[in-house]
């Protein structure tokens, strides 16, 4: 694998942004993070710094095994890091947050409840009344267009659909920043696709942070204002690639094409 | 690439335009349907009745031994209209229940805990492997002696039989709640108590449905042997002294009504289990 640097590629990746929203940025100071794996200590987060602006959109990509879903966790408060700490709107993370929901690679719906409740549950979670809950859980079931599902039971949806339900249900708490976990790696094609505009749309709606893992480059490019690309290797620091293209954005543009190529070629595929 | 010019014909299926099949002739169908059914269902168990009944009567079987049907059935109608069977009815329903009713009431909040916690549950493991593969029965003169021979020993033994039941499927039930949903309510600021209510005991609620349902069939179970054993009222101690006084027919009769106890518990146990459980039916 030749390491080819992508050439829009600014050479830290400790990069802020001057965007206008402020609430939802996140930086990330030094962070180390190892396992150990058959008693040998594994380091896959390796002194990591990064700056997303409020209302950005991050895609993390590179290859299986490289610390994107621990980094994601870590960001989620779902695991300690070693060494360094994680500033949202300036604050030190500790454990999970209001301020942040999580849409993981499969639905993890309640199965005996029905949509509503589902989508409804974040927010019931945290003491909201139940009626108030679920007026609010409608409004952003009807703007992933399952608004007809109300009271069907998880196991009565495609996976497809269950997905969107799972990233209502994070929509509804209404937070300043989305983290996604391969959300979509599950689906058919033409259904990525579908939720792929469907994601965009919402960000673009919502005005919320996203960080998005993916494996999938030109998801990478259709939803993100920049990509961080890790890489297993010790020597290799993580780079970070612009994604200077207008929105919505077109697959089949040359730009998009040549920016996916860039991207590819640095994984040392064509 | 581009469709244009592309021409796709379809042939329309030809469709029959008479009038739809006459209703009585679909109705005869359905019915037929539904009776194939029932005798496929039902059938064996009414051949098995209909042999005993001509067998008894035509004297290939000793009517002594195997009453006919009918005879059964009447000394079962006199029974219940005399209220000679009623009060053994009720204190065998009596006992079973308070039994029954005391192991789901220790059995499903102490598995619920031990579920969740698992030093408690490992502890106390061995124990309860060693209580549950040890017969009741084998205890049940232990429990006579410390209990006496009335009916709080009896109501025990019961209770201690169908207590394993319910309490290691509540536990299984809690111990296998799937941990991605655990940890994405925790990810929405759930705490323990939220934890509790709105996942694992929900996901629990399937094992314990199976585990009463065994707790049931366990709990009648104990009451026929304790009440052999050692009663002189109840259904079970019926069927005993039924046969010493060689009076069968009020022994069948007598196993008629356990069964149908037995049958109408776990009718009610299913319906309620189908009310609950819905999500969990494979589909
Ligand atoms: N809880 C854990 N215990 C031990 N090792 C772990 C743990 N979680 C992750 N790892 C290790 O950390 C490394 C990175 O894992 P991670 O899940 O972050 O990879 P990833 O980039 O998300 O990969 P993929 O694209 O396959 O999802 C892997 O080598 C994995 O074995
Ligand atoms: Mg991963």
């Amino acid at each position: 694998m030749a390491p080819t640097a992508p050439p829009s590629s600014p050479s830290g990746t400790d990069l802020p942004r001057t965007l206008a929203a402020s609430r939802g940025e996140v930086s990330v100071r030094d962070l180390y993070k190892s396992f150990t794996l058959n008693r040998a200590a594994l380091a896959v987060l390796r002194g990591l710094n990064l700056s997303v602006a409020g209302g950005e959109s991050l895609a993390i990509v590179g290859p299986s095994g490289c610390g994107k879903t621990t980094l994601l966790r870590v960001l989620a408060g779902l695991e300690t890091p070693d060494r360094g700490s994680v500033l949202i709107d300036g604050r030190p993370v500790v454990g999970v947050g209001t301020e942040r929901a999580i849409i993981y690679q499969e639905p993890r719906l309640l199965p005996w409840a029905n949509v509503l409740a589902n989508v409804a549950f974040g927010l019931e979670v945290r003491g909201t009344p139940r009626a108030r809950a679920r007026e609010r859980a409608r409004h952003y079931l009807r703007l992933v267009g399952l608004e007809a599902f109300e009271t069907a039971l998880p196991r009565q949806l495609s996976g497809g659909m269950a997905q969107r339900v799972g990233i209502a249900r994070a929509l509804t708490v209404q937070p300043e920043i989305l983290l996604l976990d391969e959300p979509l790696a599950a689906l058919d094609a033409m259904t990525k696709l579908t939720v792929q505009e469907e994601l965009a749309r919402i960000w673009a709606e919502e005005k919320v942070t996203m960080i998005l893992v993916t494996h999938d480059l030109e998801e990478a490019i259709y939803l993100a204002d920049r990509v961080l690309v890790l890489s297993r290797e010790t020597e290799l620091p993580p780079r970070l690639l612009d994604v200077p293209l207008p929105r919505p954005r077109d697959r089949n543009a040359p730009e998009f094409v040549a920016l996916r190529r860039d991207l590819m070629r640095s994984f040392g595929l064509h | 690439m581009a469709f244009q010019g592309l021409e796709i014909s379809v042939t329309p299926v030809a469709r029959p335009d008479g009038p739809p099949p006459p209703l009585s002739g679909a109705n005869l169908r359905r019915g037929l349907e539904a009776s194939a059914r029932l005798a496929t269902r039902y059938g064996l168990l009414l051949g098995f009745l209909g042999v005993w009944q001509v067998a008894s009567t035509a004297g290939w079987l000793n009517p002594s031994v195997f009453p006919p049907l009918d005879r059964i059935v009447t000394t079962l109608a006199e029974g219940i209209l005399s209220g000679a069977l009623l009060d053994d009815i009720a204190i065998s329903l009596q006992r079973a229940g308070i039994a029954f009713a005391a192991s789901v009431a220790v059995g499903v909040p102490l598995g619920l805990a031990m579920g969740q916690m698992p030093v408690v549950e490992r502890a106390l493991d061995p124990i309860l492997q060693l209580f549950r593969q040890t017969s009741a029965l084998a205890l049940y003169p232990v429990f006579i002696l410390l209990l006496g021979l009335g009916e709080t020993s009896k109501v025990f033994v019961i209770f201690w039989a169908s207590l394993f039941p319910i309490l290691l499927a509540t536990i299984g039930g809690v111990k296998q709640v799937d941990g991605k949903l655990l940890e994405m309510a925790r990810s929405f600021g759930a705490g323990r108590l939220t934890l509790f209510g709105r996942v694992i005991l929900p996901a629990a609620v399937p094992a314990i449905f199976v585990g009463l349902r065994l707790s049931g069939t366990t709990a009648l179970l104990l009451l026929i042997a304790a009440e052999m054993i050692g009663a002189n009222k109840g259904l079970g101690f019926q069927v005993m002294n039924a046969q010493f006084n060689f009076r069968t027919d009020l022994m069948f009769a007598a196993i008629f009504l356990l069964a149908f106890i037995g049958l109408a518990l776990n009718a009610a146990l299913v319906a309620a289990q189908a009310r609950f459980c819905r999500w969990s039916e494979p589909r």
